[in-house]
């Protein structure tokens, strides 16, 4: 009982005290809604525009959706290469670095210039974000394989094939879901930057829409979305993990972090 | 015994380099397993037991001296053998089951066989009802006896197990012993078992070679004289005490290195002029 109420009672009534205590202290000093809303105004402006909330949020749930995909495929696919030839880590990996700390919001236009303001832009933008902590973690994930485990498989003489398939790639699970895991959060940010940029539609275009028309109660009732989508999308892949990676004991949290 | 060894070594020769110095791990060990046969290498921590079998493995090449099994070369060539590690090494993420049928697969037997001659001698090993879990349920002793069943099925001349039971507590010890007896003796394969215990070595084997501190040689070459199938509680004959002293004795002088180093000659190495470093009367199973 003790743990049930430390990882959900606590942090759940922690959460709904702080929503009291903004409902009070707007309502107390009687704060104008532009600069802050109270919750219960937040709700009903969203509750009023709840189809269009949905729409967009579908639209941006889409984009950022193709975004982990890309993130998966070009990840675990890189993480592998990376692995059974280091040369080509050795050679890529200054630049993949470098490319994780060209800001978004430089990046973007640069992107549109080049690539015009289709689809293309936006999808390399999510890809460069959402690959690089799965490729990361994964890679890691490959070098810790157990050593009792691997020598086994070299004293059988498994071939390196079989060593990647029967050691390394279950080995490097745990790891590839905390990627994974990060990889979620980042999708939705990125895709409301890739909307904020140019778009026509999605929450990220709302956003920016509200934003310039000092809606200040719309633009809160779009960050709910963006946090609401940003969680589900994490605890999608926690619950992914428990079903996937169910041979560690219970209660042991692993991987890199 | 008729026709030739299952495993034979001929003067094999390792050392490892640490920095500039190098360490000579093995000085010249030669020895054969026959086929049905259950062969000890008995000495102190460090001998180089476990550099040997990374040899026998192919892990490594010797720096001289030939590996043969079955009267072909397989020096530095890998997937000859089965192995039984100190750890159990299990993998995690697989039912026990499938622990020992992808172990088979990887040694080339047809998928759905490979499951089925797990699932069969799990239940003829009383483990039936833990097939399907995964192998951190299992006590350390249990963990041992489906690392040993997945040697024990691999379609491979020789088992190499190295160690196996260092890990175990006492009567776990005992128990194994005893365990792995009975059931070595039903299928007779041929054994290159590695151990530091006197006991252990005298209760099990065929014949036990002694080794020296490293670099290691063959101290001496002993044939166990208990006759099979051999009782767990052969220890408590004073034949096996007085042989236990035995072997205690030649280990003391060895770690010493005042016994004089002994070579044991096959056919194989009897080279012209290589003789007279011999002794000739310690062909086994000549």
């Amino acid at each position: 009982m003790d743990s049930k109420i430390g990882r959900w009672l606590l942090p759940v009534a922690t959460l709904i005290g702080a929503i009291v205590l903004w409902q009070l202290c707007v309502d107390l000093w009687h704060i104008k809604p532009y600069k802050l809303p109270s919750p219960l105004h937040i709700g009903e402006r969203m509750w009023e525009q709840r189809d269009r909330l949905l729409a967009q949020s579908g639209s941006t749930l889409r984009l950022a959706l193709k975004g982990i995909g890309l993130g998966i495929a070009l990840g675990v696919l890189s993480a592998i290469v990376f692995h059974l030839i280091p040369v080509v880590r050795a050679a890529l990996s200054p630049i993949i670095i470098i490319t994780q700390n060209i800001p978004l919001i430089a990046l973007g236009p640069l992107l549109i210039i080049w690539l015009g303001f289709g689809i293309a832009p936006k999808l390399v933008l999510l890809a460069l974000v959402c690959y690089f902590p799965i490729a990361w973690s994964m890679l890691t994930g490959l070098g810790q394989a157990d050593a009792n485990l691997r020598e086994y498989l070299a004293m059988i003489g498994a071939s390196r094939l079989t060593v990647l398939r029967r050691l390394e790639l279950p080995a490097s699970l745990p790891y590839f879901f905390s990627g994974l895991k990060i990889t979620a959060t980042y999708s939705i940010t990125a895709a409301i930057v890739a909307e904020w940029l140019g778009a026509s539609e999605g929450i990220g275009y709302y956003l920016v829409l509200k934003s310039k028309g000092y809606d200040t109660t719309s633009v809160f009732g779009a960050i709910v979305c963006i946090v609401g989508m940003a969680l589900a999308f994490y605890g999608i892949a926690a619950l992914l993990e428990r079903l996937v990676v169910r041979w560690r004991p219970a209660g042991r949290e692993g991987g890199a972090r | 015994m008729s026709g030739q060894a299952k495993l034979e070594l001929i003067d094999i020769h390792h050392q490892y380099s640490r920095g500039k110095k190098a360490h000579p791990v093995l000085g010249g060990i030669s020895l054969t397993v026959a086929n049905g046969e259950f062969v000890t290498l008995l000495g102190p921590s460090g001998s180089g037991k476990s550099t040997l079998f990374r040899l026998i493995g192919g892990v490594e090449r010797p720096d001289a001296g030939r590996i043969l099994i079955d009267g072909a070369e397989t020096t530095g060539r890998r997937g000859q053998i089965s192995y039984m590690p100190q750890q159990a090494s299990l993998f995690p993420w697989l039912s026990v089951r499938a622990n020992i049928a992808s172990a088979l697969t990887t040694a080339g037997v047809e998928r759905r066989q490979a499951e089925a001659l797990a699932a069969k001698w799990l239940d003829r090993i009383g483990l039936g009802d833990v097939a399907n879990e995964y192998p951190r349920v299992l006590s350390g002793g249990m963990q041992q006896r489906v690392s040993f069943l997945r040697a024990l099925l691999m379609p491979r001349g020789v088992m190499c197990l190295d160690e196996p039971f260092a890990a175990l507590d006492a009567l776990t010890r005992a128990d194994m012993q005893a365990w792995l007896l009975r059931l070595w003796e039903e299928e007779r394969r041929s054994v290159l078992f590695v151990t530091h215990s006197i006991e252990e070595a005298l209760t099990l084997s065929d014949r036990i070679y002694v080794l020296s501190k490293a670099p290691a040689t063959v101290l001496r070459e002993i044939r166990v004289p208990f006759e099979r199938p051999r009782r767990a509680d052969v220890w408590k004959e004073p034949a096996f005490v007085a042989l236990k002293e035995e072997v205690l004795a030649l280990l003391e002088r060895g770690g010493r290195r005042t016994w004089p180093m002994t070579r044991i000659c096959t056919p194989t190495n009897m080279r012209p002029g290589a003789a007279k470093h011999c002794s000739p009367k310690r062909s086994p199973r000549a």
